[in-house]
């Protein structure tokens, strides 16, 4: 196990704790409603949870990166945030996929308000962590609202990358 | 669930086309080490929420992250996603908790986009050490302005498109 999951392990279960232990100091029923609770809302989501990770590997194993990088390319402009902006929507996998194929992105000669674009769209809009994670646990109106209104925002962190001329 | 669970067969489908069996089961065995390893995880995480939405008095969430906290409530919201430990396994069980007990829209999604785009824990695990420290913090500093205008704007929309108040 490396150290961020430890890190991220030890301060999850430590906001447990202490959170339930505040639960505890309003009372036992307190307590035990709010357990029962979080108990029902994992019995529910394993299922979908296990659905989408076991499948998840699937679906990123039939896009592969190459097609992705090669949306994001050497080209820039408007364009080319565009392509970025699509390509992030459309990444599968996990944290490692998105920010390497930045980053091979990045090596390749793509330039950098486009990948600004790219990781951004990623983290806002990624269409398998909304499927995978995000669906499972909120309201499905609420996900897809969110989705809406996050539309425009990487086109405006590109534009500041432009304006800036960083990074 | 049907929609993506037909997703995830012809997507395994054709894997089993491209690389045979050995190739689906590869993928299969992987996959179910991830999910033992992040089930402890959900669990943490919907413990968490169960106790915010027992815990938070609804009175207090929805006067501070409510339809009328103003930029103060998507300042909260932005914080809260800020320092929020853990990840997706944390942050969408805790941000439903919110909507639950009282947060509008317009905070919870500054509290999601935030903990997304400057959230410490996915740049200090992944984005760091795969894209460098100048790209990192350069892209969180632009983005610093994002979860805020995002609440914003999905208040703007949001009492627009429902007038009357969320249909239930």
């Amino acid at each position: 196990m490396n150290i961020s999951a430890l890190i991220i392990d030890v301060t999850l279960w430590g906001s447990v704790l202490i959170l339930g232990f505040m639960a505890w100091q309003r009372g036992r029923v307190v307590l035990v409603s709010s357990v029962r609770e979080g108990s029902m809302d994992f019995i529910n989501i394993v299922p979908r949870i296990a659905l989408g990770v076991i499948g998840s590997g699937y679906i990123a194993a039939v896009i592969p990166p190459e097609v992705i990088t090669g949306w994001l390319g050497p080209d820039s402009g408007w364009l080319g945030v565009l392509a970025a902006v699509i390509a992030g929507a459309a990444t599968p996998g996990g944290p490692v996929v998105g920010f390497s194929i930045g980053a091979v992105a990045l090596k390749v000669g793509g330039g950098s308000p486009q990948v600004i674009a790219y990781v951004v769209a990623w983290a806002l809009f990624a269409f398998q962590r909304m499927i995978l994670w995000e669906i499972p646990f909120m309201p499905a109106r609420f996900v897809w609202f969110r989705a809406a209104v996050s539309v425009p925002f990487p086109f405006l962190a590109a534009a500041i990358a432009m304006a800036i001329g960083k990074p | 669930m049907i929609f993506i669970g037909g997703l995830v067969a012809v997507c395994a489908g054709l894997v089993w086309r491209r690389d045979g069996i050995d190739g689906v089961l590869k993928i299969l065995t992987e996959d179910l080490w991830l999910f033992g390893e992040i089930m402890p995880r959900v669990l943490a995480g919907c413990l968490l929420g169960g106790f915010i939405a027992e815990i938070l008095p609804h009175d207090k969430v929805s006067r501070s992250l409510g339809p009328n906290s103003g930029l103060k409530g998507l300042l909260i919201g932005t914080a809260f996603g800020a320092i929020l430990p853990g990840g997706p396994f944390t942050a969408y069980p805790v941000a439903a908790a919110l909507l639950t007990v009282g947060a509008d829209f317009g905070a919870t999604i500054a509290m999601v986009v935030s903990w997304t785009l400057i959230g410490y824990g996915r740049a200090v695990a992944w984005e760091l050490p795969i894209l460098g420290t100048e790209f990192t913090l350069w892209r969180i500093v632009i983005s610093l302005p994002i979860p805020v205008l995002a609440g914003a704007l999905g208040r703007f929309v949001f009492v627009r498109m429902y007038p009357k108040g969320e249909p239930s």
